[in-house]
């Protein structure tokens, strides 16, 4: 950390010029917020794919064989007719998955406002390793093409659901290999950008800014980072070790004498199915974690600058931050209730899960306290910001239930785990995207978007996303499972389909309410009002240089830091914000220091550089 | 904090609230009134009541929490909104809060890990005595049920077999040897508040005894291929003089159908001729 001081003009590297080319430009761009924009694209082109294959899951769901005559010639094997085949109902579900978990919301959060916003808060000119950037985002891109190419080849995408459990993983069709290829391939690209967020974030802070200084998404970020580094490998190995049970023979996960369609599967014996689980869910908690931290970062980014208030227990807020991501390692087994491991283990694995609620729930009151006693703007990033936060103590709560043993043997694999993961999927790192984007578009592109339409997109995308999430709950409790191509097959179920019809209009509405985002977001581009510096008068460094930044962020020196990043309405100031980088002028106002982050960090660093 | 003139308008808002309250938490103590999605289904085993009744207790502790949480939440955007001359309230949190709310919310957590850790161990560590002693082999897409059949003894001449036809009788416990042929299932039994997943290579045991007479299905609960959504069961509880003339018409029926199958084949292979027989075993 004492590198914190360094400043970056002595750096050897630190300038370059602007590229001029139309390739080095946009294309094989070096420049971190050009990489991020990029990313941005990718993830929502990604967002739109996984969410029409989740309209026809949903449509399977309400109205079970009825055919779409269009689809019948968009996708005449899996769906003849226009009626869906059961095989291709398990490739839906398991590609909505799989695409919005790592091609639409980890590059949204971490690929886009990591890429984009990280190094401009910390106040550096780029990533420490922008070639190393440009190829974690040319990497994903063939990972997404191979995985949106597994629909056509013979049998089909991968249909073993995202967690691809083997054995069934291992027997399956081509398309599952498919699958692994395109996940390793992420999964490098993942590691890379991991490896260069940490190195950033650690070394290349401006003068000042010691990390009880950083804003929360940059902690959030960090810490995401760090998970990403220790988890995929876990992951990379275990997909590597399915990919060589299915091509080469070995026998991973393979125990013996297993018979598949009445004969005898050929490379089979020594192997054990749950420990593809065990390697699987040591990645996937965390994974959960990687998903999630990010939109609690930027949340806490944003309840402050629209509530004119300072963050709520900033400390609280990074240590529970720490926690989760400690504790996030010890909790796979929840997973794993009623697999067939040990129930004495089931048992300290609920201990570990009921602990790791807390964490977040002293998050959830930092923000209720970050709000309470406000002077709060209701805008568009702001609606979205508080969405996350009422949405993810749904979730939140919802967790607990299945975090109970007992209680889960009834609603393990039911819609209650469905609706559970899309009230922290969407209702968390979704709308925390979504508040993300709304934030800094106008950094990111110049201009404002339109609040209006704005607001009508999140008014639509509120209500509808909680007709159709809610009811899984209800689904759940009357024992309807997941992955189920027709539930009418039970009598148990029959009575559902009301109600499964209800949630799938609805998620018309939510879909075609995106619209408005789409058209928002291209139109405003052009027509959108110029933003300025800093729209929305908020302290960090992104909003203290131009919109958009110029070329290596920062015009002249690279600022330095004499505060926290959430002064706001400080006493005895001018104005209710007081940017990061602003010179204190005069005595400064008694409560400024006050702040157990201006505190500890005093201006040690910002010493060492004045 | 201030009064000002809005505080009438926030304490009507607030009773209006605690009211609506009221009547949600009231609503379920006046059974029957709920529609059949709002509650859990019929309990058909010894232990079901004990899972629902932590699965409600969780229900009232976090729904009391969810709506504190949220009430307060809009309560403080709604007064808290931007008006003229406001000024936000400066204050970087509070320690005394920070620890409230840290230890409350652990307290209940292990409260709640303390009450399921009794109940899993009752239904999952501990096999009844004297229990009716069952295989159940999982299979793209079917249940093969073996019962031991009079010399109490699997992999003999006497077994007796069932595809997805599970009967036992009222009033003793069951014991469910489960395994698969080929990818993982789940056995899901709702009514009976039972789920447990039939790995490949591992034989896992389950109990549950039935608290009355009646017809319900078998779920599977895991994914296991294109026929997963009818992999189906039928478990018929019996009482115990139907279920032994049940027994007894199976082996009756198995000696006259398949007299070269007296020679027992170990157990597993068997499976896969009898789902072929019924033609019902489906193919990936």
């Amino acid at each position: 950390m004492s590198t914190v001081a360094l400043p970056r003009e002595a750096h050897p590297h630190a300038v370059h010029a602007a590229p001029t080319s139309f390739w080095r430009k946009y294309i094989f761009s070096l420049d971190h917020k050009v990489i991020g924009k990029q990313y941005l694209l990718y993830a929502l082109f990604m967002l739109a794919v996984g969410g029409l294959l989740a309209t026809l899951v949903r449509w399977q769901l309400a109205w079970p064989g009825k055919p779409i005559a269009f689809m019948g010639k968009l996708a005449p094997e899996g769906m003849p007719g226009g009626q869906m085949l059961p095989e291709f109902y398990n490739s839906l579900f398991t590609m909505h998955a799989t695409i919005m978990i790592f091609f639409a919301i980890m590059p949204i959060l971490i690929g886009a406002f990591g890429n984009f916003v990280v190094p401009i808060q910390i106040g550096a000119r780029d990533m420490a390793f922008p070639t190393l950037n440009m190829m974690s985002f040319w990497i994903a891109v063939p990972g997404a093409v191979v995985i949106l190419w597994s629909f056509f080849v013979t049998g089909g995408a991968a249909a073993g659901g995202w967690t691809s459990y083997a054995p069934l993983s291992a027997v399956q069709p081509r398309g599952q290999t498919l699958w692994l290829i395109s996940l390793l391939i992420l999964g490098l690209s993942s590691l890379l950008t991991a490896v260069n967020f940490i190195t950033t974030i650690i070394n290349m802070r401006a003068p000042g800014l010691g990390f009880f200084r950083l804003p929360l998404t940059v902690w959030a970020l960090f810490i995401t980072a760090i998970l990403l580094l220790l988890a995929l490998p876990v992951l990379s190995a275990a997909l590597i070790m399915l990919l060589f049970d299915r091509t080469i023979g070995t026998t991973f996960f393979l125990p013996a004498n297993l018979i598949v369609s009445g004969q005898p599967w050929p490379n089979a014996g020594g192997g054990q199915p749950l420990l593809w689980q065990h390697l699987f869910w040591f990645f996937g908690h965390p994974e959960v974690y990687i998903m999630i931290l990010p939109a609690m970062g930027i949340t806490s980014e944003i309840l402050p600058v629209f509530s004119r208030k300072p963050i709520f227990g900033y400390r609280a807020m990074a240590y529970s931050m720490l926690g989760i991501a400690g504790l996030g390692w010890i909790v796979w087994g929840h997973h794993m209730f009623q697999s067939g491991m040990n129930p004495i283990l089931g048992t300290s694995f609920m201990i570990s899960t009921m602990v790791i609620a807390v964490p977040s729930a002293i998050k959830t009151f930092n923000w209720l306290g970050t709000v309470w006693g406000g002077n709060i703007r209701f805008t568009t990033p702001m609606l979205m910001a508080i969405s996350f936060v009422s949405m993810f103590v749904i979730g939140g709560l919802s967790g607990v239930f299945m975090a109970s043993t007992p209680v889960d043997v009834f609603i393990h694999d039911t819609y209650f785990i469905v609706g559970h993961i899309h009230y922290v999927l969407f209702g968390g790192s979704l709308f925390g995207a979504f508040a993300g984007l709304y934030y800094w578009y106008p950094k990111m592109f110049g201009r404002m978007m339109s609040e209006r339409w704005g607001r009508i997109h999140w008014f639509i995308t509120f209500v509808t996303f909680n007709l159709v999430f809610f009811p899984m709950h209800f689904l759940g409790m009357r024992g309807m499972p997941r992955r189920i191509y027709d539930y009418t097959q039970y009598t148990h179920l029959k009575g559902l389909q009301p109600m499964n019809q209800f949630m799938t209009i609805s998620l018309f509405v939510l879909g075609v309410g995106q619209l408005i985002l789409v058209a928002n977001f291209f139109l405003s581009m052009r027509r959108g009002k110029v933003a300025g510096a800093n729209p929305w008068h908020a302290n960090t460094l992104e909003w203290q240089t131009t919109s958009p930044p110029p070329h290596e962020n920062f015009v002249g020196r690279i600022p330095t830091v004499y505060r926290g990043p959430y002064e706001y309405s400080v006493p005895g100031h001018g104005s209710d914000y007081w940017p990061q980088n602003e010179p204190p002028t005069g005595p400064p106002p008694a409560h400024a220091h006050g702040s157990p982050a201006a505190r500890a960090h005093g201006s040690a660093s910002a010493q060492a550089h004045g | 904090m201030k009064l000002t003139t809005t505080v009438p308008r926030a304490g009507r808002l607030l009773r209006t609230a605690l009211f609506l309250l009221g009547a949600a938490l009231a609503a379920p103590a006046s059974a029957g009134a709920l529609p059949f999605w709002m509650h859990l289904p019929e309990q058909a085993s010894t232990f079901a009541h004990e899972i629902d009744g932590i699965f409600h207790l969780i229900m009232w502790i976090t729904g009391v929490i969810f709506v504190l949480v949220e009430l307060l939440f809009v309560y403080f955007l709604w007064k808290y909104r931007h008006r003229e001359g406001r000024t936000a309230h400066y204050t970087h949190g509070n320690n005394r809060l920070e620890v409230i709310w840290t230890i409350i919310p652990a307290l209940i957590c292990v409260m709640l890990a303390l009450i399921s850790r009794r109940i899993w161990t009752e239904i999952k560590q501990r096999m009844p005595e004297n229990a009716l002693q069952i295989q159940v082999t999982g299979e793209q897409f079917a249940w093969n049920i073996r019962y031991p059949g009079p010399d109490g003894k699997f992999g003999t001449a006497d077994d007796i077999l069932t595809l997805n036809q599970l009967h036992f009788p009222v009033g003793k416990p069951v014991v469910a040897e489960l395994t698969s042929k080929d990818v993982i299932h789940s056995f899901f039994l709702p009514e009976f508040r039972v789920k447990q997943d039939a790995v490949p290579g591992m034989k896992t045991k389950i109990w549950f005894e039935a608290l009355r007479v009646g017809h319900w299905e078998i779920a599977c609960a895991e994914l296991c291929g294109l026929g997963h959504f009818r992999m189906k069961g039928f478990v018929t509880v019996d009482t115990p003089e139907d279920y032994e003339k049940w027994l007894a018409e199976q082996a009756a029926g198995q000696a006259a159908e398949q007299p070269k199958a007296a020679e027992a084949p170990p157990a597993g292979a068997e499976g896969t001729q009898v789902a072929a027989a019924s033609g019902k075993g489906g193919s990936s």
